[in-house]
């Protein structure tokens, strides 16, 4: 067996290569980078339809994402959906009369919960419910209103 | 016609006594593995015939793939004005798919072939014989580092030809036809799921190595000792691996990819 030191430089380099391909598919490509262990806490909100929202959908205040949807369920009682956020611990100054709504991105983006602040001095805790909701806007709903309303002005 | 009725019972006896060897074969070689850990300069010589030269190839079909994809991928989504989420195509063709299963043909055919041509001539010319007169346990000696070269090369060659894929992508899509760069990797970024998808490619390409190793050395050690022998194993060891890496692509996609 040949013992020559470029081969086990060859090996190394290819080794080294592979594990770098790996970290870059992991830190470049996919979202570990953006998951992040810190700290969050958790905001509920009720909608009466959360349209296409999903769990890892981001949640976002002013266009800046702080946090994101942890669990989805339908409450057995109201049939309104529960959407359960984890929202980052540095901000953690959320007014209680904040308005949760349900937005698209764009025509054919994904969803997301926006958040819009109001003007309470309280600011929600762990586990808190956000008690103003806005659903999300099914676009059938809408055409639909929309086709009802001009037929009925053709009359 | 009893002719006819004892050819097929030969035949079958056969492949089954065939499966039975290699499972034999490859509790022997998974035996064996603990012996190459105490000497690691034979993986390491495996290592590099095995892998640092399958390296090339793996890299460069990679990136011609990813340009492919890049420019496809382009065609079709600009007529659906979604041009942006070019690179969540290219991204995820590559790592859930292409990526483990490309490579894992390409490395069924070069270093496969090799591995099989390889031991059947250790074994045509006797050295395999003449190793166990000498008491050296060919299993240890021969197969089990060039089994665990293939089991450990063959995820690095996977990462390697995603990673190298996905820059292809970005070469052609926002080099060459004006997709946005930072939407090509934002959009790649929001929608490929670390689990999901960069470990769930990753496990399919250690189960690839797995039996596209297994397959080579086993046709290399089953060989007729002759040069038709070795020939036909060669062929068997392409040809087994490809069905194999194929058809177990669709029962781990099934698994994975499932639900969701």
């Amino acid at each position: 067996m040949q013992h020559s030191s470029t081969q086990d430089t060859f090996v190394g380099l290819f080794v080294a290569a592979g594990i770098a391909a790996l970290f870059f598919l992991a830190l470049q490509v996919s979202n570990l980078s953006s998951f992040t262990d810190q700290d969050s806490y958790t905001l509920v909100a009720r909608f009466e339809n959360s349209g296409a929202l999903k769990v890892k959908s981001p949640v976002s205040a002013a266009g800046v994402k702080i946090g994101q949807v942890s669990d989805i369920s339908l409450d057995p009682k109201t049939y309104q959906s529960v959407v359960k956020m984890s929202i980052y611990s540095q901000y953690n100054h959320i007014p209680s009369d904040t308005t949760a709504s349900v937005f698209t991105a764009g025509l054919l983006g994904e969803q997301y919960v926006s958040l819009e602040p109001g003007g309470s001095e309280d600011f929600l805790k762990d586990n808190e419910v956000l008690e103003i909701t806005q659903s999300a806007i099914i676009l059938e709903k809408a055409i639909g209103q929309f086709l009802f309303k001009s037929a009925e002005e053709k009359k | 016609m009893t002719e006819l009725f004892a050819q097929l019972g030969k035949s079958t006896r056969g492949s089954f006594s065939k499966l039975g060897r290699a499972t034999f074969f490859l509790l022997q070689c998974l035996s064996g593995i603990g012996s190459v850990l105490l000497r690691p300069r034979l993986l390491l010589n495996q290592l590099h015939s095995v892998g640092v030269l399958s390296f090339l190839i793996i890299s460069i079909s990679g990136l011609f793939v990813g340009m492919v994809l890049g420019l496809q991928g382009f065609y079709i989504l600009s007529e659906f004005g979604a041009e942006e989420t070019l690179g969540v195509m290219v991204a995820a063709s590559l790592v859930r798919e292409l990526g483990p299963v490309v490579s894992a043909l390409l490395f069924a055919g070069r270093a496969g072939s090799a591995l099989t041509a390889e031991i059947g001539l250790m074994k045509a010319t006797e050295q395999l014989s003449g190793m166990e007169m000498m008491a050296v346990d060919p299993i240890k000696r021969i197969i089990s580092p060039r089994f665990l070269a293939g089991f450990i090369s063959m995820p690095l060659l996977a990462a390697l030809f995603s990673a190298i894929g996905i820059v292809g992508g970005q070469i052609i899509g926002s080099g060459l036809l004006g997709v946005d760069e930072g939407a090509y990797w934002s959009q790649m970024q929001t929608k490929l799921d670390f689990t999901d998808d960069i470990i769930n490619g990753v496990i399919k390409s250690v189960v690839f190595g797995f039996i596209t190793s297994w397959i080579a050395l086993f046709e290399g050690y089953d060989a007729v000792p002759t040069s038709e022998g070795i020939s036909r194993a060669t062929t068997r060891t392409v040809v087994n691996s490809a069905f194999s890496i194929l058809g177990l692509d669709f029962i781990l996609t099934a698994l994975m990819f499932g639900d969701d």
